[in-house]
């Protein structure tokens, strides 16, 4: 799918609105052609104001955006070589979902009857054909997203920006539309570009994802890339759960460093570049294993009395006060069927993990 | 009575059916406030109810009931006074309506979407004349053709009528606006269409039945309006409302019940339409 073509490249875009507020702060990075990349964030963190810029509906207080190889600067909205799938889906409420899907084409002055083929063609690939008549107040959420997504495919963007398409659905029709929104990306080829507040959705539909708070691109990685190797407390909390400790460096050998901690002692970490002083040290849920019999010296071990269980059905969330201050939570598998806990409330156990998962975060 | 008994025969000893207590909001099911309800739709509507009931009286002087006779519409139908200023009511309607629909159209549409300095103080002044008594309107409109020396007649009425009603096409118009999708504009733009043809194809057929309603409330308010009318109309000008005024203050014979029977029912089929369709576009909009 990737050729490794840029489509869009955004440099050093900034976004202000009024004196005070920066949406955007210095947006630096480019996305490939037929990538599935997601912009995640929090609310508030400027993902929307950027997608908004690509779309040409807000324009950049500074810096440039250049999609396909033309800048952007002063292109209109409808002059753009991208169309978009809003949030709320916009589906006209007054027209026919045959009517939505070819509107694009009819203003454009595209001949009749290759409208009507293409609309067919675009309602066929989010299979919607037998809804053509439909009008939107006769569907349901679901369904209305295909209509956006086969109004703005017919289209054929060059990009396709998608702002938070997922949101408005419930969970179970959200999973299988991440599905499905891959499977679609895949066949049509086109380059996606999706907001998103949900990290699941970005980790489990996007390439690369790019990492946004307050305004900054904290990181842009592939998914796995971005919850094993996140580059800053931001990221590693953002993405997943992390329990995060706070220590010292103590000390660098080879492409091993050393960090110290109240409650964790030393431990020797695989680490290449360079780190002083303060740090945080973190180390995810899943990988933490708990035995009541102490663990080998080749772990990272400490004592812990658990406060708190969590039941999720495919998994137990397990909470653990120990000396370090910080109250350690463990994803514990249920991996064999039956309804007793494998642990209860008070019990002292050993919380251990492998050094190599641990990671030391500088910022 | 079936019902009832399949849900009482499981514990058929221990209590009587008995009738569900209204629920604290249950209103309807409350005797003393269906009572005031009552009065108060009597004190309301039987004035005009008996109206309507004397407009077929078959007695000159109306005032006890002497049989049933449609001869005063006949009457009031082939008075030529009453049939011109009725023409001349609908006349000045229709164009007031016309003019102010289009006015009071862009003015919601503006309000609702433009910011501007001093924006809350200009809708302020716009919704001025809704609120302001009508004869101080009146006297201020007839000054002001006064100074001007425009002769009072059909124009200055007209001008007068779209003057108060067009503010009430504007107060409907913004509120139909309030529930407008912002991006429904953007994704029309973003699919390819110029500014205009956003407006014609996505905004306008958003508004027509904001726009519908503020039209039919603007032709209710001309066509019944007295006050305003009256001190806004010159000789050879006289509008159907101050006609049937002029009629009364000779004698109340029921050819004057049928002349607003006929006005009552014409405004009343105006205001049912309004309403009904603005209904009906708050449920389609809310489905959406």
């Amino acid at each position: 799918m990737k050729n490794g073509k840029t489509i869009i490249s955004i440099r050093n875009v900034c976004k202000r609105f009024g004196a005070s507020v920066t949406a955007v702060d210095n947006a630096n990075f480019e996305i490939e052609e037929g990538e599935f990349f997601a912009l995640l964030g929090p609310s508030g963190c400027g993902k929307t104001t950027l997608l908004r810029m690509l779309a040409g509906f807000e324009n950049p207080s500074d810096g440039e955006i250049v999609i396909d190889g033309q800048v952007m600067e002063g292109v209109d909205p409808d002059k753009r070589p991208v169309n978009m799938v809003f949030q709320s889906y916009a589906v006209f409420p007054h027209m026919s979902v045959q009517r939505n899907v070819e509107y694009g084409l009819r203003v454009t002055g595209v001949p009749t009857d290759e409208t009507k083929r293409r609309a067919k063609e675009a309602l066929e690939l989010v299979k919607m054909e037998r809804f053509a008549e439909r009008m939107p107040s006769q569907l349901s959420g679901g369904q209305r997203q295909r209509v956006a997504l086969a109004r703005a495919l017919v289209k054929r963007p060059k990009v396709l920006l998608l702002d938070e398409p997922l949101s408005a659905l419930d969970a179970k029709l959200r999973e299988a539309m991440q599905l499905e929104l891959v499977r679609l990306q895949q066949s049509v080829g086109i380059t996606f570009v999706i907001v998103t507040h949900d990290q699941d959705e970005a980790l489990s539909m996007a390439n690369r994802i790019a990492v946004m708070e307050s305004g900054r691109v904290r990181q842009i990685a592939p998914p796995a890339e971005l919850y094993e190797f996140p580059n800053c407390r931001f990221v590693a909390d953002f993405i997943g759960k992390m329990n995060l400790f706070e220590g010292k460096v103590a000390g660098v050998s080879g492409n091993q460093i050393v960090v110290e901690s109240k409650g964790l002692g030393r431990i020797a970490v695989p680490y290449s570049g360079s780190a002083q002083g303060d740090v945080g040290i973190a180390v995810r849920p899943e990988k933490i294993r708990l035995d009541r019999a102490q663990p080998g010296t080749d772990r990272v071990g400490l004592r812990g009395r658990v406060v708190e269980l969590a039941y999720y059905g495919d998994e137990s969330n397990v909470f653990l006060e120990n000396e370090t201050g910080v109250t350690v939570g463990v994803n514990v598998a249920n991996d064999a069927r039956k309804t007793e806990a494998a642990f209860s409330i008070g019990d002292e156990l050993w919380i251990s993990w492998n050094p190599a998962d641990t990671l030391v975060l500088t910022e | 009575m079936a019902a009832d008994m399949a849900i009482a025969a499981p514990t058929p000893a221990r209590r009587a059916v008995r009738k569900p207590r209204p629920t604290p909001l249950e209103y309807g099911r409350k005797r003393w406030l269906q009572a005031v309800v009552a009065a108060n739709f009597i004190f309301l509507y039987f004035p005009i109810v008996s109206l309507i009931a004397f407009s077929f009286n078959d007695s000159k002087r109306n005032v006890t009931w002497q049989g049933f006779t449609l001869k005063y519409y006949d009457q009031a139908f082939h008075n030529s006074g009453l049939q011109e200023a009725f023409l001349r009511s609908i006349g000045i309607a229709v164009t007031s309506t016309v003019v102010s629909t289009v006015l009071g159209a862009m003015l919601g549409l503006a309000i609702y979407r433009y910011r501007f300095p001093l924006k809350g103080p200009f809708e302020g002044l716009i919704y001025l004349p809704i609120v302001i008594p009508e004869i101080c309107m009146a006297m201020a409109m007839r000054s002001y053709f006064g100074q001007f020396g425009i002769p009072l007649g059909f124009m200055t009425i007209t001008i007068s009528h779209i003057a108060f009603s067009f503010p009430f096409v504007a107060v409907v118009v913004r509120s139909r606006m309030a529930g407008f999708d912002e991006s429904l504009e953007e994704a029309s733009r973003d699919l390819g269409a110029s500014p205009r043809q956003t407006f014609f194809n996505v905004t306008l057929p958003y508004m027509v039945p904001g726009i519908v309603a503020g039209a039919l409330l603007a032709f209710t308010l001309s066509l019944d309006d007295y006050v305003i009318t009256a001190f806004t109309s010159g000789p050879g000008s006289t509008t159907f409302p101050v006609k049937i005024y002029s009629m009364v203050r000779q004698s109340v014979t029921p050819e004057v019940n049928a002349a607003s029977t006929v006005l009552i029912v014409l405004t009343l089929s105006v205001t049912v339409i309004a309403m009904w369709i603005q209904s009906r576009s708050g449920n389609k909009s809310m489905a959406s």
